[in-house]
């Protein structure tokens, strides 16, 4: 049975023993100054790695001399492809079945890219000695447009693919039926058409990427420090592609600096750096700079979409997309392996659309690779964006509120479970409830009123508004693998003689505060105190396998697994509490922590009294194993899906035409909240990312493939100055085939947000500016003003 | 060349290359590895340290500058086994997710307060500019900051 709202603990509750507003129990090393991030950790004997990156985006390498930088004094070694080729390690296979080279050796294919790993005694000396080594590089024609990546006369930049002749990295995916969104169309009162775009864009989490690899030569063990989101498939990535045995990997995530998707993949600084330390016979540490950071790890977006919309009676009918998806030199996009445009068509929206068509066709350009999911499950931020321009484009062409066209066409409850026409079956909502609670929250009516009145005095005040539903939890076994692993969570409860307890789970922290929340899980089901439950993570040879944290997947797929661990636990203690208490275990009930008899309550045995029992040496029920412990694999079966009704004011200086967000009002729908507190900061956090992608946040290059926002001075993060005071609502719909009947939500304010504050930005231009119809993110003050004088440009 | 840094009252002398940034000598010498390094630019604030009393970002400090003056760091907030208000505060007020910016933007609070115990929302905002977080949003490190502000009139209303 799922929890609903009604038995949850008030929102004051300062100790819950389970779901509430509990602090954090993470906080107390961090307030100190004392987490363990990668770079905290110096091993005995260590060297220190340094990555020479190519300077072109595309050039021929005609030779590589080392032998200035190897006479370096405390430079221990300089390795280039041609060392790796000996180890089998010059390639290594991307996360979506494509080829990467970890060091180049015939030539280099973006700016940044890796060129040479040197190893010295200190941080300093690596660094300079990476000056000193020359390469004779050869330049090569180069493309940094996605939209020209498939011209005749483009460069071909994947020569080392045999059969290769041109730059498409995927052919052609479709969805949808495209013979019945034709008939939706021709049938249509209204169609909208417009070019939108989602550019490139870069999670950068404060911490930049590293690793610190300590291979035992004697043993054979390799222990690896390295902050990534899923430690489990890492390990089985490096046994599959450096032959080493898997049972001698471990992988320690300790602290991280925040991932966003931009830690999901193996970057060639890992390889390298275990290489390094195989060949030294010592520990080696190798950690990033942010320029490196910027140029080489996982990018996010870069999607060029060109969409119909059609309505009919005054609702939305058929949607249909064509997309080009700028990969970079190599496909190591992240998404499950049948999906290779993720989870894009879901971009039907939250409405009942008679007919849906979706078109992705994927090219490589000399750009860095990526196309990770940045705070987003898939694509669904892509999907969404879309969809929720286009349902504003056409609100305007029809002349009807935009809140008013999305509840004629929302889903309606009584149709959950829905079956979309793209294909999902979305589990539980109630749209309009939802969007209500938001205009409520925002006063929409009165601010309409207010827009009017700035209009007349020349003012530019836009209100936008975006309802999104995504598809989060990934996923069912018998419809999504990554790399062929099942994208399953385990969790390993042992609840020790004093009825204290340890949980172990696959999934991997960053930040989200799961040492509280998993804790907090366990409480609800059994009763032990939260302080009382520790959760392990991160560490490969402490915690059961299972695919990490990525696509806002913890809570739906670990979170339900530790909820169904807890209760195989608790059956256990049903048997021995009635050996205990010498009845049948059907006639004991349960209350949080304790068994009682039904007919009796006063009778009854409370969890650490079984616990003590299943260890101690009295009689257990016949044939039964002591202990109270318990394991677990969950398998989802479905994704869930939550959403959210966003509402954004912005104001636009007429003279400057700089955008500011004046309110932001976010209504999650994330099903049964475990800790309020928590989701309430992931809201925060989610928005103020979404806040920075539309309107600051972008990575451009130009002609020659010079990558133009490679530090912090010119990629752009939202400061507390460009942040409101975020105003949240909520509802609350279940899951229903999760245990808990949550849905997660750490990703939903980065999918909902970017498309209400560029509808806001649009919004107000249109009230001086009538003609604007679309401005591409970011909204920064010179593309607006562009968009002002009518010329408005996508970014490059 | 040899210097010498006070860092949280503790004298730490050691040769360095001149060209040594203040957030390595502290990360490396004493060990301190609150202190962290985000950027290369100096945008990012994970940081900040006070430099007698005044916060500074480390990554923009070498540490030859730093010879015979006073250094703060995050590990120095807590005194006699008590958290400094700002600590509790940004723990009370769900101020932090991955931890990492926390000790700048803890140490560019502590500034603040230290000139302006009592700071409105917007002082706080601006006070707190020179550091990115990724996670928070900064709408709860504005709260914590004004509860750290309130718990530290209350403490002195008591005294």
């Amino acid at each position: 049975m799922a929890t609903t709202v009604e038995n949850l603990p008030s929102p004051g509750h300062e100790r819950p023993v389970g779901f509430g507003r509990l602090k954090r129990k993470e906080d107390a090393r961090f307030i100190r100054g004392k987490g363990t991030y990668l770079d905290d950790i110096k091993l005995p004997g260590m060297l220190h790695g340094a990555i020479l990156r190519s300077p072109f985006a595309h050039a021929k390498i005609n030779s590589i001399d080392t032998s200035a930088a190897l006479a370096l004094e405390g430079v221990a070694a300089v390795m280039t492809a041609k060392e790796l080729e000996t180890l089998g390690l010059a390639w290594m296979p991307t996360i979506s079945y494509d080829t990467q080279a970890v060091l180049a050796g015939d030539k280099v294919r973006f700016q940044g890219q890796e060129v040479a790993f040197v190893i010295a005694t200190d941080e300093y000396i690596a660094r300079d000695a990476l000056p000193l080594i020359e390469v004779d590089y050869e330049p090569l024609p180069v493309v940094v447009d996605a939209r020209k990546a498939l011209d005749p006369d483009a460069p071909l930049i994947r020569d080392d693919k045999p059969g290769q002749v041109d730059n498409l990295a995927t052919p052609t995916w479709e969805a949808g039926d495209e013979e019945a969104t034709e008939k939706i169309f021709a049938e249509a009162d209204t169609v909208t058409t417009r070019d939108v775009m989602y550019p490139r864009c870069h999670p950068s989490p404060m911490e930049t990427c590293g690793m610190i690899a300590d291979f035992n030569p004697e043993t054979g063990q390799l222990d690896l420090y390295n902050g990534n989101q899923a430690p489990h498939v890492h390990r089985t990535v490096y046994a599959h592609v450096a032959g080493l045995p898997e049972h001698k990997i471990r992988i320690m995530c300790n602290d991280i600096g925040g991932g966003f998707g931009n830690k999901v993949p193996v970057y060639p600084g890992y390889v390298c750096t275990i290489a390094a330390s195989i060949v030294a016979g010592v520990p080696v540490k190798w950690v990033e700079d942010r320029n490196e950071h910027l140029t080489s790890t996982g990018f996010a977006r870069d999607y060029i979409m060109h969409s119909s919309i059609a309505a009919k009676d005054g609702r939305i009918t058929g949607l249909k997309v064509d997309v080009i998806a700028d990969h970079g030199a190599w496909d190591s996009t992240a998404q499950p392996t049948k999906f290779p445009a993720g989870f894009f068509h879901i971009c039907s929206g939250s409405y009942t659309l008679d007919a849906a068509h979706v078109k992705v066709k994927a090219v490589y350009t000399n750009k860095a690779a990526g196309g990770v999911a940045y705070r987003c499950s898939f694509r669904i931020t892509e999907a969404v964006y879309l969809v929720e321009r286009m349902v504003e484009a056409l609100a305007t062409e029809m002349e009807v509120d935009p809140i008013e066209l999305r509840m004629r066409s929302f889903i309606g409850p009584e149709q959950f479970p829905y079956e979309t026409t793209t294909g999902w079956t979305y589990d539980s909502g109630n749209y309009a409830e939802t969007m209500k609670v938001a205009m409520e929250i925002a006063g929409y009516e009165e601010l309409r009123r207010e827009q009017a009145e700035k209009k007349e005095r020349g003012e530019l005040m836009g209100i936008g508004v975006a309802f999104f539903t995504e598809g989060v939890g990934a996923g069912p076994r018998k419809h999504m693998d990554i790399l062929g692993m099942s994208m399953n969570d385990g969790a390993d409860l042992r609840v020790h003689p004093s009825g204290k307890a340890v949980v172990s789970i696959s999934a991997q922290t960053q930040g989200q505060g799961h040492e509280t929340t998993f804790a907090q899980i366990v409480a609800e089901e059994l009763g032990i105190p939260p302080e009382d439950v520790e959760v392990r993570h991160g560490d490969t040879d402490k915690s059961p396998y299972g695919l990490g944290t990525y696509g806002s997947r913890s809570t739906p797929v670990s979170g339900a697994a530790v909820s169904l661990v807890s209760r195989k636990v608790r059956d256990k203690a049903r048997l021995i509490a009635a050996h205990m208490l010498e009845t049948r275990p059907e006639d004991l009930g349960w209350e949080k922590g304790r068994w009682f008899v039904k007919g009796d309550p006063e009778q009854g045995a409370a969890i650490e009294d079984i616990a003590l029992r299943a260890y101690s040496g009295e009689s257990l029920p016949t044939g039964m194993e002591g202990g109270l412990d318990a394991q677990i694999i969950y398998d989802p079966p479905n994704l869930t899906y939550p959403y959210g009704a966003y509402i954004c004011v912005v104001d636009v200086d007429p003279e400057t035409a700089q955008v500011s967000v004046r309110r932001f009002i976010a209504v999650d729908d994330c099903g049964v909240r475990i800790n309020p507190m928590i989701v309430d900061g992931q809201i925060h956090g989610g928005l103020a990312e979404g806040l920075g992608i539309a309107l600051m946040e972008l990575i451009s290059f130009d002609d020659d493939g010079n990558c133009l926002n490679s530090s912090f001075m010119d990629y752009l993060i939202p400061t507390s100055m460009e942040c409101p005071d975020f105003e949240l609502g909520e509802t609350v719909t279940p899951c229903p085939h999760h245990p808990i009947g949550a849905k997660g939500v750490g990703e939903s304010p980065t999918v909902g947000s970017p498309p209400a504050i560029v509808n806001a930005v649009i919004d107000a231009l249109r009230q001086g500016y009538p003609d604007v119809t679309h401005i591409d993110m970011p909204c920064t003050p010179d593309r607006v003003w562009a968009a002002m004088q009518g010329r408005p440009e996508p970014p490059q | 060349m040899e210097v010498t840094i006070t860092i949280n009252g503790q004298e730490v002398t050691r040769d360095i290359e001149p060209r040594m940034l203040l957030v390595h000598f502290i990360r490396e010498t004493p060990g301190l590895t609150g202190t962290h390094w985000g950027c290369d630019t100096s945008n990012c604030g994970a940081c900040i340290v006070h430099l007698d009393d005044k916060a500074v970002k480390s990554c923009t400090v070498l540490a030859v500058m730093a010879d015979g003056r006073e250094v703060r760091t995050v590990e120095g907030l807590e005194r006699d086994g008590n958290l400094d208000p700002i600590q509790e505060g940004f723990h009370e007020q769900h101020a932090l997710h991955c931890g990492f910016c926390t000790p700048g933007m803890m140490m560019a609070s502590r500034a603040l307060l230290d000139e302006n115990p009592d700071p409105t929302r917007e002082e706080i905002r601006e006070a707190i500019s020179g550091g990115i977080c990724r996670c928070t949003g900064y709408v709860n490190i504005v709260n914590a900051v004004r509860w750290a502000a309130e718990r530290e009139a209350e403490i002195k209303q008591e005294a």
